[in-house]
C-alpha cells in the first residue's frame, strides 16, 4: 500500500524492539534487587516507623512506604513477584489450553463440542468476582498441610493457579483451530498407518505445527494476567504482604493519597508500562509469525 | 430461531446450576462459617453447643444435600437474609442494581460518544499518522489497570484540585439527582477510558471491514462523496458489531464495574459482591454472583440474536 505502509510497519517493529527492551530492562532490574540492596546499604524489608512517608531524598531516591520501608526496593522485589506471576500464569494456562485444544481438534466429534462448550461456559463467566471467591477460599479447609499454608510465598502459587484456570480458554480455542487444519494433512494419515496412537501423534506430530498460535496467545495473555494479578493484589486478596508485588503496594496508597500522593504513582505506571511493553510485543510476535494476520495493522 | 433460542436457555441454565453448585461449595470453604461467626458473638458458647447448633441449620449434612436445599428454598422465593445489612437480600440488591445502571450507562454512552467518530476517523485513513496516534493511546489505554487510574484522577481532581469528591454517591441533603452528579463524574470518565480503548479498537476494526467491501467500492465509482459513503453507506453496517457490544456490556451490568465501584465507594453491584464476600454475606454474595453469571449468559445470548436480526446473511442453523 504504498509508503505509509512501509513507514507503519517500521514504526510497529520499533515498538516490538522497544516492548521487548523494556521487559528485558524491568527483569534485569529486578532480577538486580539484592544488589541494590547493597548499594544503597538499605534493606527492603526493614520497617523503620521513624522514617514514615519521607519523600524521595538521596537516602531513599523514591521515598519511604507507611511502614518506613524504601519503596525503590520494594518495586524491584515487587517487580520480580509482579514479572513472575505473569510469565508463569501464562505458560501454566498455555499448558491447560494446549491440552484441551489439541483434544477438540484431534478427536473432534462429541469430544469436541463437550471441550468447547465447556470452554465457551468459561468465557461466558464474570472472571472477576469468581477470581474473588477462589482467592478467598480458606486452604486449610481444603486439607492442605500446614507448614505449606504458613509458608510466605503461598500466595503466589495460588495466584498463578487461580489465573491459569481462568486464563487457558484463548489458547485452547486457537490450537484447536490450527489442529483441525493440521489433522488432514497426508502426514499424519501416513504416522495413523504405521501404527501411532493419538497420543503420539498429538504430541509429535501435531504440537510441533501448532506452536505459533500458542506462542502468540501466550505472550499476549502475559499482560492480561499481570493487570489480574494487580488488581486482586489490589483489593487484599492477592499476593499477601510482607511479600511485595505492584498491586499490593498499592493497596493502601489510596488512604495515603492525601500524605504521601507519591507512593501511589511509581507501582501503577510500572504496571502500565509492563503490560503495554508485552502487548507490543505479542502483537508484534502475531505479525512475525502469522502473515495472513492484519487484525491490528 | 426458536429452537436456537431454546436451546441456548437450556444450556443457559445448565451452565448456571453448575456454577451455583460450584459457588455454593466454595462459599463453604471460605474462612468462618456462620457458627464460628455465633460462637465468636458470644464467648459462653461450648463446642458441644457448636455441635449441636450445625445439626440445628443443617450443616452438619453433606455439601450436595445443603445446595440442595438450599436450591429448593431460593426458588420457591426464599432467597434469604443478609448478614451485613440485615434485610432480605433481594431489597439490598435493587438499590446496588440502580447505581450500578446509572454509572454504567452513563459511561457507555460517553465511551461511545468518543470512540464513534475516533474509529470512523481512524478507518478513512488505515496506516497513516492520525490512524497510528488513535491505535496507540487505544494500545495505552488497554494497559492502564483501572484502579490506579482511578487513584490518580482522585489524586489529581479530589486531593491537589479539589473540584470533585473522592468517592461516595452524594451529599446527606442532597435534595434532587442533579445535587449528586459530581459524584459520578470521576467513576464515569474512569470506566469510560477503561472501555474506550476496546471500543475504538471495536469501532475501527468494523469499518475497515466495511470500507473493503464491493458496494463502497461501488458508491465511490459512482462518484458519492466521501461524507456520503460514510454515513450512508458504511456506518450502519459498521454499527451492528456495536450492538453486540452493546448486549455483552448490558450483560457485564452486575460485576463489570467491581474495582471502578470499590475504588470510588460506589455502591453498585460490583461491590456489593466484593463487599458480601469479604464480609461471611454468603446469601448475599451467592445471589450477586449468581445473577451477574444469568446476566452475563443472557448477554450473550441476546448479543447473537441482535447479530443476526440486524444481519440477514447471517443464519443460525
Amino acid at each position: 500500500m504504498g509508503r505509509p505502509a512501509i513507514r507503519w510497519r517500521f514504526l510497529r517493529h520499533r515498538l516490538v524492539l522497544g516492548g521487548g527492551l523494556v521487559l528485558l530492562v524491568l527483569g534485569l532490574l529486578s532480577l538486580s534487587a539484592p544488589l541494590g540492596e547493597t548499594l544503597l546499604g538499605l534493606d527492603g524489608d526493614q520497617v523503620n516507623l521513624l522514617q514514615r512517608l519521607q519523600e524521595p531524598s538521596a537516602h531513599h531516591w523514591l521515598g519511604t512506604d507507611e511502614l518506613g520501608r524504601d519503596v525503590l526496593l520494594r518495586l524491584l522485589y515487587g517487580g520480580r513477584v509482579s514479572l513472575l506471576v505473569g510469565l508463569v500464569g501464562a505458560v501454566v494456562a498455555a499448558i491447560i489450553g494446549t491440552g484441551i485444544g489439541l483434544l477438540a481438534g484431534y478427536l473432534g466429534g462429541r469430544w469436541d463440542t463437550l471441550l468447547m462448550r465447556i470452554t465457551d461456559g468459561v468465557i461466558a463467566l464474570p472472571l472477576l468476582p469468581l477470581l474473588i471467591v477462589l482467592a478467598a477460599v480458606d486452604l486449610q479447609k481444603l486439607g492442605l498441610p500446614a507448614n505449606l499454608i504458613q509458608a510466605e510465598t503461598v500466595s503466589l502459587y495460588r495466584i498463578i493457579i487461580i489465573v491459569a484456570l481462568f486464563g487457558w480458554t484463548q489458547v485452547a480455542r486457537l490450537v484447536r483451530g490450527a489442529t483441525l487444519s493440521v489433522r488432514e494433512r497426508d502426514f499424519i494419515l501416513a504416522a495413523r498407518s504405521i501404527g501411532a496412537g493419538p497420543l503420539r501423534i498429538m504430541a509429535v506430530h501435531i504440537l510441533p505445527n501448532v506452536t505459533s498460535p500458542i506462542i502468540i496467545a501466550t505472550s499476549l495473555s502475559v499482560g492480561h494476567i499481570i493487570l489480574l494479578e494487580s488488581v486482586l493484589s489490589f483489593l487484599g486478596l492477592g499476593i499477601q504482604p510482607p511479600l511485595p508485588s505492584w498491586g499490593n503496594m498499592l493497596s493502601h496508597a489510596q488512604e495515603m493519597l492525601w500524605s504521601a500522593p507519591w507512593l501511589a504513582i511509581y507501582p501503577g505506571a510500572l504496571i502500565f508500562i509492563t503490560v503495554m511493553a508485552c502487548n507490543f510485543l505479542g502483537d508484534g510476535l502475531q505479525d512475525a509469525l502469522d502473515p495472513r494476520s492484519q487484525s491490528s495493522g | 430461531m426458536v429452537r436456537l433460542v431454546f436451546n441456548r436457555l437450556l444450556q443457559a441454565l445448565i451452565v448456571l446450576l453448575l456454577m451455583s453448585f460450584a459457588v455454593y461449595g466454595l462459599m463453604g470453604l471460605m474462612p468462618g462459617d456462620p457458627i464460628d461467626l455465633m460462637i465468636s458473638a458470644d464467648p459462653s458458647l461450648s463446642s458441644a453447643d457448636a455441635q449441636h447448633l450445625k445439626a440445628l441449620y443443617g450443616l452438619d449434612q453433606p455439601i450436595v444435600e445443603r445446595w440442595f436445599h438450599w436450591l429448593i428454598s431460593s426458588l420457591s422465593g426464599n432467597l434469604g437474609y443478609s448478614r451485613l445489612y440485615a434485610a432480605p437480600v433481594w431489597e439490598i440488591l435493587q438499590p446496588a442494581l440502580g447505581n450500578s445502571l446509572l454509572l454504567l450507562g452513563g459511561s457507555f454512552l460517553l465511551s461511545l460518544a468518543i470512540a464513534l467518530p475516533a474509529g470512523v476517523f481512524a478507518a478513512l485513513k488505515p496506516a497513516s499518522m492520525r490512524d497510528y496516534c488513535i491505535n496507540s493511546l487505544a494500545f495505552a489505554g488497554v494497559a492502564i489497570p483501572t484502579f490506579w487510574l482511578g487513584l490518580m484522577l482522585i489524586a489529581l481532581f479530589a486531593v491537589t484540585l479539589g473540584w470533585l469528591p473522592a468517592g461516595g454517591t452524594g451529599r446527606l441533603q442532597a435534595a434532587d439527582w442533579w445535587d449528586r452528579l459530581d459524584y459520578l463524574v470521576l467513576p464515569v470518565v474512569t470506566l469510560t477510558i477503561a472501555n474506550l480503548a476496546s471500543h475504538t479498537r471495536f469501532l475501527r476494526g468494523a469499518m475497515l471491514e466495511v470500507l473493503r467491501q464491493d458496494y463502497i467500492r461501488t458508491a465511490r465509482a459512482k462518484g458519492a462523496s466521501t461524507r456520503r459513503i460514510v454515513f450512508k453507506h458504511a456506518l450502519r453496517n459498521a454499527l451492528i458489531p456495536v450492538v453486540t457490544v452493546l448486549a455483552l456490556e448490558f450483560g457485564a451490568l452486575f460485576s463489570g464495574a467491581l474495582v471502578t465501584e470499590t475504588v470510588f465507594a460506589w455502591p453498585g453491584v460490583g461491590k456489593l459482591i466484593y463487599d458480601a464476600i469479604l464480609g461471611n454475606d454468603f446469601n448475599l454474595a451467592l445471589l450477586a454472583l449468581l445473577l451477574a453469571t444469568a446476566m452475563t449468559l443472557l448477554g450473550n445470548l441476546l448479543a447473537d440474536l441482535a447479530y443476526a436480526w440486524l444481519d440477514p446473511r447471517i443464519q443460525y442453523r
